[in-house]
């Protein structure tokens, strides 16, 4: 294949596709790049890779399932949808994030996130336990509660406007929906050193 | 003012094997003025001379499907009585972003031809093209029958050119500028419509960001007593819906603003009244920003509703079922995916009657949101509960995260029509998410079962074998569109060697190279077009394309110096006007 040379040498300044685990939304989502055919080189090395690699586990015993989410690099014009839904989707995504309804939930030990519309909810029980079912298929253990109950490893925890985690269920729900950012379900020691914290 | 032609009889030629030969031209121009479709009437110019010369004299609306198949002379040469002009321009990738800006495809040399070629034109119906606000001031003033204006994914004009058409278009009836990209400089071109104009019958600028002054538009929409289609911007709130409908109970179409809390609104009932008033309506789409409390205002014209757009609107999958359940006749239907495959459900159970559905994604740049089993978004068991409800879908388009090969082969068993099988799986490559195949044997159902396919695009991890498929089964397949797919050349040698109705073949990132382009010269003068970007293609193997079909335009977008050999994107199209005259510099005809 000719240029395969130009491609791997090109691979050093591709700032552009750097696998990042940063906090999502901290980039500008999508810049659609104007005139970037490295662009789309890359976008080809990537998804070639990731082909080969995905045609490599055919036929090999695999359980079918991913075992850590890939941060994947953002490819020009991919899914294909047109700039002009594209801008009304950021918008929209922009005010409810300004907003504080939807957030995103981890679970430490959790292969994806989810998402969830904190508006939905009367209260932290009605939370808990819709975050129970969210993360059960993982039987990871139970979730605690604000109670802090013996013998449970998570905490539910949050991000706050200031970018502090807080844990959950400290603060009036109504203050609470409108300052959380985003949900983590902390496991092990940290979880710990959370709950114990004053 | 038709010109009418003359043909002499001639006398000596009345044997009957020549009485088809005396038919007087009028007689048949008056014929071929029910022949409409643009396809049958390239047939009718075929028959014979006499007949082509009849058919140019007779047609009123030209049909370019690339603005650079032909040139605008030619086609004044060609037809003398146009009245009505549809045009397209940039390749469909431009949509995302594939094609850099200013590649081309201006209005303006087709304008300053008919200007002087069809001075009494009426109607311009234009995607994907670049229009200029001089262009638009230019065509306002040149055209004083102008009736009908839609612009569609075009860009180059601000609101300014939209003032010149409402200021001197008298006879208007159409002014619709959906998903155009407009420099939005204010909304005060509304009020440019005179007091004296009442022609218009439909207005869509949906996509506008600024607001147009409220009361020029309520004036504008009283006076205009044939208005039958309105779509108005997000800024017009549930009052100021309401006004207007109680102006035009007569529309059929409605674009609603937003859809949310408004202070001035004085009750429900009243809101629920003015839309039971209007009898008429077919289609409903904006519905920015629903409150949902205010949905049940809609229910009195879902009764009639065929068309329901609501691929802006973040619905839930209880508000939607509740909608549908007054929405029976529908038949098309767009919706995001935050309405769940319960959601998808609802749709299965109430819309009996439905023959196209589009899914949109809510959050398609999520990348790190990744649904397995279930989750926001739509999954492969809404596709099917769809198809189990609906067996007249002929037309889907379905964004997933998740797909299965047995999914897709049940929806083309319960609806083999389908005309339209558009289907996006956002992670590339991804597989079968239960068996961790390749998803070739989901298309390779579609094409086996839906024999009368006229538009597949194609996603999910795919070998050549799925190529395969459709080079064998797809024989009525007209556009094909790819992505990230294929193992060699042979898969893209199988579609141009088996599908003989191919016209519009459009592929990024795949292992496709000069063989396999070079495999379809027999191929690319009977399509409209090609388009490949990011393959492994070289100039070399464009050039030798170039050399061998002198009637096709191959040109390869170059944007920067660094890979000589490699041809980044190419476009091949067949052309009668020869390399385009007007190229930027990083477009090169070989």
């Amino acid at each position: 294949m000719e240029g395969e040379a130009t491609y791997v040498s090109d691979l050093d300044n591709l700032k552009a596709t750097e696998l990042r685990l940063g906090l999502p939304g901290t980039d500008a989502p999508e810049k659609p790049t104007p005139a970037s055919p490295r662009g789309s080189k890359r976008a080809l090395l990537a998804a070639d890779e990731e082909c080969q690699s995905k045609s490599k586990s055919l036929g090999a015993d695999s359980s079918g399932q991913e075992a850590a989410p890939v941060a994947k690099a953002q490819v020009v014009g991919w899914p294909p949808i047109r700039s002009y839904r594209k801008n009304s989707f950021q918008a929209r995504k922009a005010e409810e994030e300004a907003a504080g309804l939807f957030v995103k939930v981890s679970m430490d030990g959790a292969p994806y996130l989810r998402k969830i519309d904190l508006k939905v909810y009367e209260g932290y029980k009605e939370l808990r336990k819709a975050l129970e079912n969210l993360f059960k298929c993982f039987s990871l253990g139970e979730l605690s509660g604000m109670e802090g109950c013996n013998g449970s490893e998570y905490a539910i925890t949050y991000e706050d406007k200031d970018g502090d985690w807080m844990l959950v269920g400290d603060v009036p729900w109504e203050m609470f929906i409108s300052s959380c950012k985003r949900l983590r379900i902390m496991s092990g020691s940290e979880a710990r050193g959370m709950r114990s914290s004053p | 003012m038709a010109i009418k032609k003359k043909k002499e009889l001639d006398t000596e030629e009345k044997s009957p094997e020549n009485r088809i030969l005396s038919f007087p031209d009028e007689v048949l121009e008056r014929v071929l003025i029910f022949v409409k479709c643009h396809k049958d009437r390239s047939a009718v110019s075929l028959v014979c001379r006499d007949w082509y010369n009849a058919e140019r004299w007779s047609r009123t609306h030209v049909f370019i499907g690339n603005c650079y198949s032909v040139s605008p002379e030619m086609v004044a040469r060609r037809f003398p009585n146009i009245r009505s002009v549809t045009l397209k321009g940039k390749p469909r990738f431009y949509d995302f972003n594939l094609v850099p800006p200013n590649w081309g495809a201006d209005l303006h040399p087709w304008l300053v031809v008919f200007a002087s070629a069809y001075p009494f034109l009426e109607e311009f119906r234009l995607k994907r093209m670049t229009v200029t606000d001089e262009s638009l001031d230019f065509l306002a003033r040149s055209f004083p029958e102008f009736k009908a204006l839609s612009l569609v994914s075009c860009d180059g004009f601000s609101t300014d050119g939209l003032a010149s058409i409402a200021t001197y278009c008298r006879n208007l009836t159409e002014l619709d500028i959906q998903e155009s990209g407009i420099d939005d400089l204010g909304g005060s071109w509304l009020s440019c419509f005179p007091d004296s104009f009442t022609s218009l019958e439909a207005l869509n600028f949906a996509n506008l960001h600024s607001e147009v002054n409220f009361d020029a538009l309520e004036r504008l929409v009283a006076r205009c007593k044939s208005l039958k289609v309105l779509k108005v911007n997000k800024h017009v709130t549930l009052e100021q819906i309401r006004r207007l409908l109680v102006r035009s109970p007569q529309l059929t179409e409605l674009g609603t603003g937003s859809f949310s809390q408004d202070q001035k609104l004085r009750s429900d009932a009243d809101l629920e009244s003015a839309f039971s008033n209007c009898k008429n309506f077919n289609t409903l789409s904006g519905l920015w920003e629903v409150s949902s409390v205010y949905l049940p205002a809609l229910y009195p014209v879902c009764a009639n509703l065929t068309f329901l757009n609501l691929s802006y609107t973040a619905l839930q999958s209880t508000e939607l079922a509740k909608l549908l359940q007054n929405c029976p006749l529908l038949r098309r239907l767009w919706v995001l995916d935050t309405v769940e495959d319960k959601g998808l459900e609802a749709v299965a159970s109430s819309c009996h009657l439905l023959e196209e559905l589009r899914v949109f994604p809510a959050d398609p740049f999520d990348q790190e949101v990744i649904m397995e089993g279930g989750g926001s978004g739509v999954t492969e068991s809404g596709f099917v509960a769809v198809s189990e409800g609906c067996p007249n879908l002929h037309y889907v388009l379905y964004f997933c995260r998740q797909m299965t090969n047995a999914a897709v082969a049940t929806v083309v068993r319960n609806c083999p029509n389908f005309t339209h099988f558009r289907l996006c799986i956002m992670n590339m490559c991804q597989p079968d998410y239960l068996t961790n195949e390749p998803m070739d044997e989901a298309f390779g159902s579609v094409v086996k079962t839906c024999s009368k396919l006229q538009r597949l695009a194609v996603s999910g991890l795919l070998t050549d074998r799925a190529f395969e498929y459709i080079g064998t089964y797809a024989k009525n397949l007209e556009t094909l569109s790819v992505a990230f797919a294929g193992s060699s050349d042979r898969g893209m040698q199988c579609v141009l060697e088996g599908c003989p109705k191919l016209r519009k073949l459009e592929i990024r990132d795949c292992p496709f190279g000069n063989a396999a382009l070079l495999s379809g010269l027999e191929r690319y003068e009977s399509m409209r077009s090609l388009w490949m970007s990011a393959c492994n293609l070289t100039m070399n193997g464009c050039q030798l394309l170039a050399r061998k079909m002198p009637r096709l335009n191959v040109e390869v977008i170059k944007e920067d110096e660094s890979d000589d050999m490699h041809a980044e994107k190419v476009y091949v199209y067949r052309s009668v006007a020869g390399p385009r005259r007007d190229a930027p510099p990083f477009v090169l005809t070989l």
